[in-house]
């Protein structure tokens, strides 16, 4: 078969899937794949090697399915895991090459009331399997390293940085880390940094918010006084990140910094809001008693539909973004980009905006 | 039975609006009281009966590559229709109701399910979950009542074509997906000149390749990969089809069709309330007694009543509400129809015997219409 030549030997893989589509149809392959080879090469998913905490957080090992095409530091995964049998997207920053063994890591924050944190940190044990989707992001160092940078992180922002650090600190001469946590112990990698900054690999520069309160933009030229010489990457909540963004801009550094934000789905919920109708290009204001398929056809969006009364579900589209409430319980519906729903038009009204995918 | 609006004494009668709203409330309660609890245990219910299914299925079809050998036959064939059965009824039917949405698996999602059943999903979901969910025994409106080749109902117009509906009814068990693919297109309508004729021949040409891929695995693929098994493979799976038609079609009779079943006229549901809606569920629909296994079996379908209620509470629920909703049945005098398989299906049959005939005072009303043309 080696002698093959490569065009006859796609057309023979094409008919022998064509076949196997025509053998489990209206099923695909991968159905039959993903119930009796759920590791395989290709099927998104990934099983959990270990579960550790890390100070305040939690750091998991997860073995790829198949081969991992390989990542750059700084860039994060997508995990979906079930919550109370909801499926569910999250993103984490990889935090570390990719192990001799195969494995990647991700270390899991706290977040107050996150239902999949918790999960993650706390209902997850060695060989669970997860979904797993990426790498993805642009929040990483170039590829000819700055001779002086700075990285500015609150909480659990430091784990994309960590990535960075774990893999390119030998060759990083010149490093000031300025990081936000609550207290000493709420330091994820705590021990580590202090290591590092022990062995003078860097200059670690902590800000403990329960004593010293919020880092404020001004208070970074006293800290790192060759500021405006350094390449600065920051992570970690909006409002250090809209700071800084504020601060380098009057400065006129804006090219000196890169930002990396992981939003949660759980932006403000109000009655009514602005639609986003993606694919017809649309954009409707709309009270708090209008359905997402009324403010749509009134905007002239083709949607489907069909008893309007909630039973049907002909006019389920997708939520990509934002919160929609039931009409008949108040049930809200949250959902992001990474982390999509699917929703019933005519009994849904948005609480506080919404993307719909049509 | 004959509807409700025209019956002399109606079993709603005690009734007043501000009890059917309360009873609407009532049963809103309930639905809510799901919605809360649903969760992993559910989703944990529908994810391993998927995977049952698919492994009796896909060992089912490999005893059948040796299927001249007549045990492999046997046992192939029987697991073939029950993997059939479950996938149409307890799996296909209620995903694509929209039971499992709120998972937000891609995959296991009413806008995503395709079945292994001849009708499409798409064309089937418009007929059955829009046309017969919301006019569920409304005369003229709810197809299902019959499907158009048969009167099920005193009031409706007797023709001498319905003199063989036990026969129509005979051949559409045996058929019945196709049966259905014919009657999702809605033929009947472009036959009486009202539907959408392009809309029809895309329909057409969507059932007709569902139609063949269907055919094609079964009785084509399936067979040439038993080799010389190739015949019995071939009986097997038309055997498997059959059954599963024979099965489907007859639960299906036990819903709307037994005795004790109301049917409503068009006229009585203009400006409905939520709670003359859930009214008019409660008394169009008939469940089915039994055990555990029937209720798989039958996709809960033996919970026709619970079903109508709350078309998109996971089905595995419907159960457990049950006699919850019973007693709401109870509080507010109504009938819950129920009976054993055989009972409501011999009285389904009954009344497609029945009513094949022209009704007992047509003749009379007949006479006394010429009398009443004579004296005038």
């Amino acid at each position: 078969m080696a002698s093959t030549p490569p065009r006859r030997a796609t057309g023979l893989r094409h008919a022998l899937r064509r076949l196997a589509e025509a053998t489990v149809t209206p099923l695909a392959p991968d159905d039959y794949l993903d119930l009796l080879a759920p590791m395989r090469p290709g099927g998104g998913r990934a099983r959990i090697v270990s579960v550790r905490p890390e100070g305040p957080a939690t750091t998991l090992l997860l073995r790829p399915a198949g081969r991992w095409p390989g990542h750059r530091a700084g860039q994060y995964v997508r995990l979906r895991v079930e919550v109370d049998g909801v499926r569910c997207w999250r993103c984490y920053s990889l935090t570390g090459p990719v192990a001799p063994d195969g494995t990647i890591a991700v270390t899991v924050g706290a977040v107050p009331g996150g239902a999949v944190s918790i999960q993650l940190a706390h209902r997850t044990r060695p060989g669970c399997l997860v979904g797993l989707a990426g790498p993805y992001g642009e929040f990483t160092l170039p590829d000819e390293l700055p001779p002086k940078v700075l990285f500015v992180t609150g909480g659990s922002g430091i784990t994309p940085v960590m990535g960075m650090l774990r893999t390119h600190l030998d060759d990083l001469p010149d490093v000031v880390l300025v990081h936000s946590a609550r207290s000493p112990d709420q330091v994820i990698f705590g021990p580590e940094l202090r290591a590092w900054a022990a062995a003078g690999r860097l200059r670690l520069l902590e800000r403990h918010t329960d004593v010293e309160g919020r880092l404020r933009p001004e208070d970074l030229p006293a800290l790192v006084p060759d500021l405006a010489e350094r390449g600065t990457w920051a992570s970690g909540p909006s409002g250090l990140l809209d700071d800084l963004t504020a601060l380098f801009e009057t400065r006129g550094w804006g090219d000196h910094l890169r930002t990396e934000w992981f939003r949660v789905a759980t932006g403000p919920v109000g009655e009514g809001g602005r639609i986003r109708f993606t694919r017809s290009r649309s954009v409707v204001d709309v009270d708090g008693g209008t359905s997402v398929l009324d403010a749509g056809e009134r905007a002239g969006v083709q949607l489907p539909f069909g008893c309007r009364m909630g039973i049907c579900f002909g006019c389920v589209v997708p939520l990509t973004d934002g919160c929609v409430r039931d009409v008949r319980n108040g049930a809200l519906t949250r959902a992001s980009p990474d982390d999509p729903a699917v929703v019933q038009t005519c009994i849904q009204v948005p609480a506080g905006g919404c993307t719909i995918d049509a | 039975m004959t509807a409700l609006q025209h019956k002399p004494a109606s079993p709603i009668a005690h009734l007043d609006a501000d009890q059917v709203e309360e009873l609407g409330r009532e049963l809103d309660a309930l639905r809510e009281k799901v919605i809360i609890d649903r969760g992993q245990r559910d989703a944990d219910y529908i994810r391993r009966l998927i995977t049952a299914q698919r492994h009796l299925e896909l060992g089912s079809r490999a005893v059948l590559l040796v299927s001249l050998f007549p045990p492999a036959w046997i046992v192939g064939t029987v697991g073939l229709t029950v993997a059939k059965i479950l996938e149409n009824m307890e799996i296909g039917h209620n995903v694509m109701h929209g039971q499992w949405d709120w998972m937000r698996d891609p995959k296991i999602r009413s806008t995503a399910w395709e079945w292994d059943h001849a009708s499409p999903a798409r064309l089937w979901k418009h007929t059955h979950n829009d046309v017969h969910h919301r006019y569920t025994n409304v005369l003229g409106q709810d197809h299902d009542l019959g499907y158009g080749i048969m009167r099920v109902d005193e009031d409706q117009p007797w023709s001498r074509f319905h003199l063989g509906q036990p026969l129509w009814n005979v051949i559409n068990m045996l058929l019945f997906e196709y049966g259905i693919a014919v009657y999702d297109l809605e033929l009947g309508k472009v036959v009486m000149g009202r539907g959408d004729r392009e809309r029809f021949r895309a329909n057409g040409r969507m059932v007709l390749t569902k139609v063949g891929r269907q055919a094609l695995r079964d009785y084509v693929i399936h067979p040439l990969l038993s080799g010389p098994s190739v015949l019995t493979t071939l009986t097997a799976n038309v055997t498997a089809n059959v059954l599963r038609n024979v099965w489907t079609h007859s639960v299906i009779m036990c819903g709307h069709f037994p005795s004790g079943v109301e049917t409503f006229t068009k006229q009585s549901i203009v400006g409905e309330t939520r709670g003359e809606w859930y009214l008019r569920q409660m008394l169009g629909s008939a469940n089915v007694s039994g055990g555990r296994l029937l209720h798989l079996m039958t996709g809960n379908l033996s919970h026709q009543i619970e079903h109508h209620l709350f078309p998109d509470l996971p089905s595995n629920r419907y159960q457990e509400i049950a006699p919850e909703v019973r007693r709401i049945f109870t509080r507010y005098g109504l009938t819950y129809t129920t009976g054993s398989f055989p009972r409501q299906l011999a009285s389904a049959w009954w009344k497609v015997l029945r009513l094949s005939l022209p009704p007992a005072d047509s003749a009379q009303r007949r006479r006394r219409r010429r009398q009443a043309h004579r004296a005038a």
